[in-house]
This record gives C-alpha cells, sequence and structure tokens, in this order.
C-alpha cells in the first residue's frame, strides 16, 4: 500500500526553481532514500511534504489524504515525523524533556508519557543520557534524540534529513543500524544521505535529484549505474 | 525489562528534594505568622509589595519565560483588573471579590485579541508592539470619561474595614494575608503549568518553534495561550491594589515603568524558573521601598539606578539569574547521569 503519493510537485523562490515537478511514491513499510548534490532540492522537498514551505503546485497525498499546504502540526498529527538537517533540539530542556514533549501527542497522563519517552530513549541507546540536558550531549547523541523524539509521535512516515551528516566516522555505523531497527519497527522511512554506501545498503527506493528535478527513481543497483546520477555526482567528463 | 529501563521508570516523576518542600512548608506558616508578632504598617506593606510584585513578575515569566515572547506592556493588564474592579464596585457596588474575575474575564480578551495579530511577530517586533500597545491604554484612559479620564477613579470608602468591600482601614494586615494568598495560589498554580503537559509544550515553543511543530504543537495557539493565562494573573493583583490604595489613574496603573519591573524582576531572579519571580521581588522591591523612604517621593530614581546596575551584573555573570546560584542537587534529589 502506498504511503505517500507526491504528484508534480513545484517550488520556486523567485527565479529558482528548488523543486520542480517531483512526482513518486513510497510503499508503506519501505526506505526511501534520497540523493542528490548540494542545492539539489532534497531539503526543500522534505519542508513542503511537511508543510513548512507551501507548495506552489502539485499534490502530496498521505493515505490517500490530501495534505498539500496544510501546516506541519496538522501535518505531524497524521503521522508524519521528521528530522532536521541543522539539528534543533530543546537545547535548555533535558533529553527526556525532549523526548517527552513528543509523547504527549499520544499519552495525555504524564506518567505514561514519562514511561513511553524512556522506552524510546532506550530504543535508540542513550537511557543513560536521560537526565542530561540535549546541549550537553554529542552530534550524534543528538541526531539520536531528533529521532527518538520523532518517534515519540508515533509516526507511520518519518523524514530524516542527513542521518549521519556532521557526524565522525566511528558513530556512522550505530547511526545507520539505528535506522534499520527503526524500519523494523514498521515505520516507513524517507531519508536524506550524502553517503551513497549507506542510502545504496538501507534503502529500498532511491529518489535522485539534481537542480531542484528528479533525474531518477527506482532500486538501488538501478540507481547506482544510472548515467544522469552519475553525470550529477562526478560531474560529465567532455572528452573532446 | 532492561534494568537500566526498569531502573528509569521506577524513579519518581517530580525530582523535588524532601528538604526543600519543607524549608517551603516551614516559610509558608512562618509568613501567615509574621503579622502577629506586631509587624508594624511599614514592613506590612514592604511584603505586601512584594507578594504583590512577585505575582506580577510570575505572570510575566508566564508569557516570557515559559513561551518566550518578550511582552513589554503587561503593565496594561494590571489596569484592566484595577479599573474593573473599582469601577464596578463604584458604579454597581459589586464587590471586588467578584470583580477580580470580571477584570480577569476581560483581561483575557483583550489578550486574545492583542494576541492573535501580535503573536505572529516574534522576537523584537512582537516587544516593540506590546510596548505601544501598552502606552495606548494609559492614553485611552486619560481620556475615557466613563473611568474619571486622567483624574482617574476614587473608590468610595467604606466607613469601617469590610471583608466584602475588600477594604482596610485600621490595619494593614488583613491585606497582606490577601496578597499573601493569592501570591501563594498563583505560585502553586504556575509551579503546576511547569509540570504539566502544557508547560512542556511551551518551553518546546520556546526553545524551537519549528521543532514544536514537527510534534503536533499550533505554536501560535499555545503562544496566545501563555499570553491569556499571564494577563489572567496580572488582572487580580491590578483589582487588590486598586482596594489596596483606593485610588487609581492612568499613569498610575498603566505606567509603562509596571511593564519595566516585572521584567527586571524576573531577569533578577531567573526567567523561566517558576522561583526567579520570588527571589526577585524579594531583592528588588525592598530596595525601591527603602530608596523611597530615605530619598522620599519616588526615591529619587536611585532604586531605578540600582536595578540597571544589578541587572547589568547579573546579566553578564549570572544570565539565567540569582536563581542560578542555588546548586540544582539543593533543589532536586540527585540524579543518575
Amino acid at each position: 500500500m502506498k504511503i505517500l503519493t507526491v504528484e508534480n510537485l513545484s517550488k520556486s523562490f523567485g527565479g529558482i526553481h528548488a523543486n520542480k515537478d517531483i512526482s513518486f511514491d513510497v510503499e508503506e513499510g519501505s526506505i526511501l532514500g534520497v540523493i542528490g548534490p548540494n542545492g539539489a532540492g532534497k531539503s526543500t522537498l522534505f519542508d513542503l511534504i511537511t508543510g513548512f514551505t507551501k507548495p506552489d503546485a502539485g499534490k502530496v497525498k498521505f493515505f490517500e489524504k490530501n495534505i498539500f499546504g496544510i501546516s506541519p502540526d496538522k501535518i505531524s498529527n497524521l503521522g508524519v515525523g521528521r528530522t532536521f538537517q541543522k539539528l534543533k533540539p530543546f537545547a535548555d530542556q533535558t533529553l527526556l524533556e525532549n523526548v517527552m514533549i513528543g509523547a504527549f501527542v499520544k499519552e495525555k497522563d504524564i506518567k505514561r508519557a514519562r514511561d513511553r519517552a524512556l522506552e524510546i530513549i532506550d530504543f535508540v541507546d542513550l537511557i543513560e543520557k536521560r537526565h542530561h540536558f540535549a546541549k550537553e550531549l554529542s552530534t550524534g547523541q543528538r541526531k539520536r534524540l531528533e529521532m527518538a523524539r520523532a518517534m515519540a509521535i508515533d509516526p507511520k512516515l518519518l523524514l530524516m534529513d542527513e542521518v549521519t551528516g556532521g557526524v565522525d566516522q566511528k558513530t556512522i555505523p550505530g547511526l545507520v543500524e539505528l535506522v534499520k531497527k527503526l524500519k523494523k519497527t514498521g515505520v516507513t522511512i524517507i531519508t536524506i544521505e550524502h553517503n551513497i554506501n549507506i542510502i545504496m545498503e538501507i534503502s529500498d527506493n532511491v529518489l535522485a535529484l539534481d537542480q531542484g528535478k528528479r533525474i531518477a527513481f527506482g532500486e538501488p543497483k538501478e540507481i547506482q549505474n544510472n548515467k544522469q546520477v552519475i553525470d550529477a555526482y562526478l560531474g560529465t567528463f567532455d572528452a573532446a | 525489562m532492561d534494568s537500566k529501563l526498569a531502573i528509569a521508570k521506577s524513579e519518581p516523576i517530580w525530582n523535588t528534594n524532601n528538604k526543600v518542600i519543607s524549608i517551603i512548608a516551614g516559610l509558608v506558616i512562618l509568613l501567615f505568622a509574621l503579622p502577629l508578632f506586631g509587624m508594624n504598617s511599614f514592613y506590612l506593606h514592604l511584603f505586601i509589595m512584594i507578594f504583590m510584585h512577585a505575582v506580577m513578575a510570575q505572570s510575566w515569566n508566564v508569557i516570557a519565560g515559559f513561551s518566550g515572547q518578550i511582552s513589554l506592556g503587561h503593565g496594561a493588564f494590571f489596569g484592566i483588573g484595577a479599573y474593573a474592579t473599582s469601577f464596578f464596585y463604584m458604579e454597581y457596588g459589586i464587590t471586588p471579590w467578584i470583580s477580580i474575575f470580571f477584570g480577569m474575564f476581560v483581561s483575557a480578551i483583550f489578550a486574545i485579541l492583542i494576541g492573535i495579530p501580535m503573536l505572529r511577530l516574534s522576537g523584537h517586533y512582537f516587544a516593540i508592539a506590546t510596548l505601544l500597545i501598552g502606552i495606548s491604554f494609559q492614553v485611552v484612559f486619560q481620556r475615557w470619561d466613563l473611568v474619571g479620564a486622567a483624574s482617574g477613579l476614587w473608590v468610595t470608602m467604606t466607613p469601617e474595614d469590610s471583608w466584602l468591600a475588600l477594604q482596610f482601614h485600621s490595619s494593614k494586615a488583613p491585606y497582606y494575608y490577601v496578597f499573601l494568598v493569592f501570591f501563594l495560589i498563583t505560585f502553586f498554580l504556575v509551579w503546576l503549568l511547569s509540570r504539566s503537559k502544557l508547560g512542556y509544550r511551551l518551553r518546546a515553543v520556546r526553545d524551537d518553534p519549528q521543532a514544536a511543530l514537527s510534534l503536533c504543537i499550533n505554536v501560535s495557539n499555545y503562544k496566545i495561550i501563555a499570553y491569556v493565562i499571564s494577563a489572567m494573573i496580572m488582572a487580580p493583583m491590578g483589582s487588590l491594589f486598586a482596594q489596596y490604595i483606593l485610588i487609581i489613574d492612568p499613569d498610575r496603573v498603566f505606567n509603562i515603568e509596571i511593564s519595566i519591573i516585572v521584567l527586571l524582576i524576573t531577569v533578577l531572579g531567573g526567567i523561566g524558573n517558576v522561583w526567579g519571580p520570588i527571589i526577585g521581588a524579594a531583592i528588588l522591591v525592598p530596595i525601591s521601598e527603602y530608596s523611597r523612604i530615605y530619598l522620599g517621593g519616588t526615591g529619587g530614581a536611585v532604586d531605578l539606578i540600582l536595578y540597571g546596575l544589578i541587572l547589568m551584573i547579573i546579566c553578564i555573570f549570572r544570565p539565567n539569574g540569582l536563581i542560578s546560584f542555588i546548586p540544582k542537587n539543593i533543589l532536586e534529589r540527585n540524579k543518575q547521569r
């Protein structure tokens, strides 16, 4: 079953087409990797789907419900969670408090919200850091915090912007394993990633963007050998 | 269940230190007992002003400290409370005990009316807009004949002390208790708010509105809720103040200084912390009252100079306010870290 359908989604900022006629769909329970060079429009696509930026044209359907142009809080309430490229923890609150804020969406009672937040914090392997302020955590831990906080709203679809961006090499495998662990819970994931090897390893499908346009969509192996994708990443070599 | 998770779940929800609770209970009993030891009129007045300013600062703390919106026109709600009580008592003989609630209601309505357009503004723009709104209330009331225009309202005095009319001429002790009870109720309610789902969500809005939106929080609505709660805390202080001095005018109850002082008290004590306004009021109000006594009139503005100096020192060395001098583990049980 399709959890998300995007049709001809477009957004311009002045004369620049950040996203132009983007179309794709996502199967429930799968991972869609989004790749593209800097400025390809990946984060803008996330903002359009989650309501943080109003699209100019197109359709966005979540379980057949049109969510085009709806406010971000309403979209998240439908079950669409997200993390941010530039991390946005509630810095002066503890990890537990950060995740509890998300858990309150499903749990009205403070004790149950706290228990649920603790279970999710345990899931992302940060239980010992639960009383640490978010600002005291490392980048990798803050990435886990954002995942935990987004998970706390019990999303059906989770959009993760550069899970492994800005962290050291030793931290990356743990974060990749966490994404795989997340998938096993049944949540559908769309993830932006610069590391092609990781994208190929975790994704069921890959969407490649360049200069705001979709240049390829398909299984990782197809994308890996797609000429346009190779050109976009490596540039076309002019033999003449 | 994983043992670390089990331990975490077994921790108490509220991490308040039992010793702190005992000390607070002792202080509350002491505050109720103080007037029985023959406190003179000045000290009663001093405590009344501390209680009143602590509540006013707590009101500002809700909008600025919890939801992150710096309001510079909060004195407007103080004035609305003062005028609501005095006007309805003088015109219709309605007891202040009822019109206090009317003042809260009118303040809430104005908070919604002001909040819906203004809270779309952020940061400095919201602060400037509220500053102008606060001033505009003063200007309107200075010209509004129904409420006495610039002369204000002189509350009809009862011949004797009256709990119903909330007027006490023979002693300030009853006022002391009235303000004390309001102070304690407000403090308790704001403390509950800070630990409620609403409190968590307000802090989310303050810390990062975009992240809050991604967690199903309607940021605009929560800002308005905070503004309304804040206004409803401020208004009763205006009502009680009017009954305390029995004469109100726009320059007194809509003065911009009110909005500034509640800001100073909160920042000095510790913004975003329920204890901050109490600590701030307990320090700044005596400075103001003593300078008024020793220097006459309005304190020769020495109090304001001192406020400014203290605030500069705090902002440089203790940006989290005086509350940050108290180690966290004194206020809370030690946490596993």
